[in-house]
C-alpha cells in the first residue's frame, strides 16, 4: 500500500508496471488490476485553461489518503494499492493522479478503486489555481464528475 | 500555551498569511482561534477546518502544541 505525493511529471502506466513487478510480480495471487488516471484538461467552465497550480496540505494529504486506504482494505479483500498524486505546476494533458488496486477478483478491485478515487477527489486537501488567457483563478466550487 | 495556525489556497492569499503562532492561557475552541486570526469576522461555512491534520469543526477544543488549519473547499470534484 503506497502513496506518493510528487512535484514532477510521471508516467502512470510505467508506474503501474514497475510497482507490479517490484511488489506483486512473483505472487501470482492477483487476478484483477483496476486503474484510474486523472489527466489535466485544457478547458473548464467554458474557458481555455493554459496551466494549473495544484496546492495541497503536506502531511495531511498523506495522512488522509492513508486513512482512505485503510478503509478500502477493511471493506474489500484487496492485495495492494498505489496512489500517486501531483502537486505544483501542471500543463494540460499531464497526468494528475493515479489510483491502482490489485485484488484476486475484479469486484473488489473495481469497487476499492472507485471508492479511493471518489473519496480522494471529494475530500483530500488539494486546491486548483487555473491560468487562463485573462489571468488566474482559484477553482472554488466542486465540479461534478 | 501555543499553537500553529496554517492557511491554504485562496484563504491564504486573501489573508496574506501562510502560518502564524498564537499564544493563549487556557484551552480554546477553533472558533475562538479564528476570531484571533481572522480579523474578528465569524467563521464562514465555506471555511474548512483541520486540527492536527484531521477534519474538525468550529467547536473542537485546541490545546498546547496543536496545529490548526483553515482552508477553502477542496477542488477535486463532487461525488458522482
Amino acid at each position: 500500500m503506497t502513496i506518493h505525493i510528487i512535484n514532477a511529471p510521471f508516467e502512470p502506466w510505467q508506474e503501474v508496471a514497475n510497482y507490479q513487478q517490484a511488489y506483486l510480480g512473483q505472487m501470482g495471487r492477483f487476478g484483477a488490476t483496476a486503474c484510474f488516471v486523472g489527466t489535466m484538461r485544457d478547458f473548464n467552465e467554458g474557458e481555455n485553461v493554459q496551466a494549473m497550480e495544484l496546492e495541497h496540505y503536506p502531511d495531511m494529504t498523506e495522512k488522509y489518503l492513508g486513512k482512505l486506504t485503510e478503509e478500502a482494505r477493511r471493506q474489500w479483500p484487496i492485495l495492494d494499492s498505489l496512489i500517486i498524486h501531483r502537486y505544483g505546476h501542471l500543463q494540460p494533458n499531464e497526468p494528475i493522479v493515479l489510483v491502482a488496486v490489485w485484488s484476486a477478483h475484479r469486484a473488489a478491485a473495481f469497487k476499492a478503486c472507485y471508492y479511493l478515487v471518489e473519496e480522494l477527489k471529494a475530500s483530500a486537501p488539494f486546491w486548483k489555481k487555473e491560468t487562463l488567457a485573462t489571468g488566474t483563478r482559484w477553482v472554488e466550487s466542486n465540479t461534478s464528475s | 500555551m501555543a499553537i500553529t495556525v496554517k492557511f491554504f489556497a485562496s484563504l491564504r492569499e486573501r489573508l496574506g498569511c501562510t502560518e502564524r503562532q498564537i499564544d493563549f492561557s487556557e484551552p480554546i475552541t477553533v472558533a475562538e482561534v479564528w476570531t484571533l486570526v481572522g480579523s474578528g469576522q465569524p467563521i464562514s461555512e465555506n471555511v474548512l477546518i483541520a486540527v492536527n491534520m484531521e477534519y474538525a469543526d468550529a467547536e473542537t477544543v485546541v490545546r498546547d502544541g496543536d496545529e490548526v488549519a483553515f482552508f477553502p473547499p477542496v477542488t477535486g470534484g463532487g461525488r458522482l
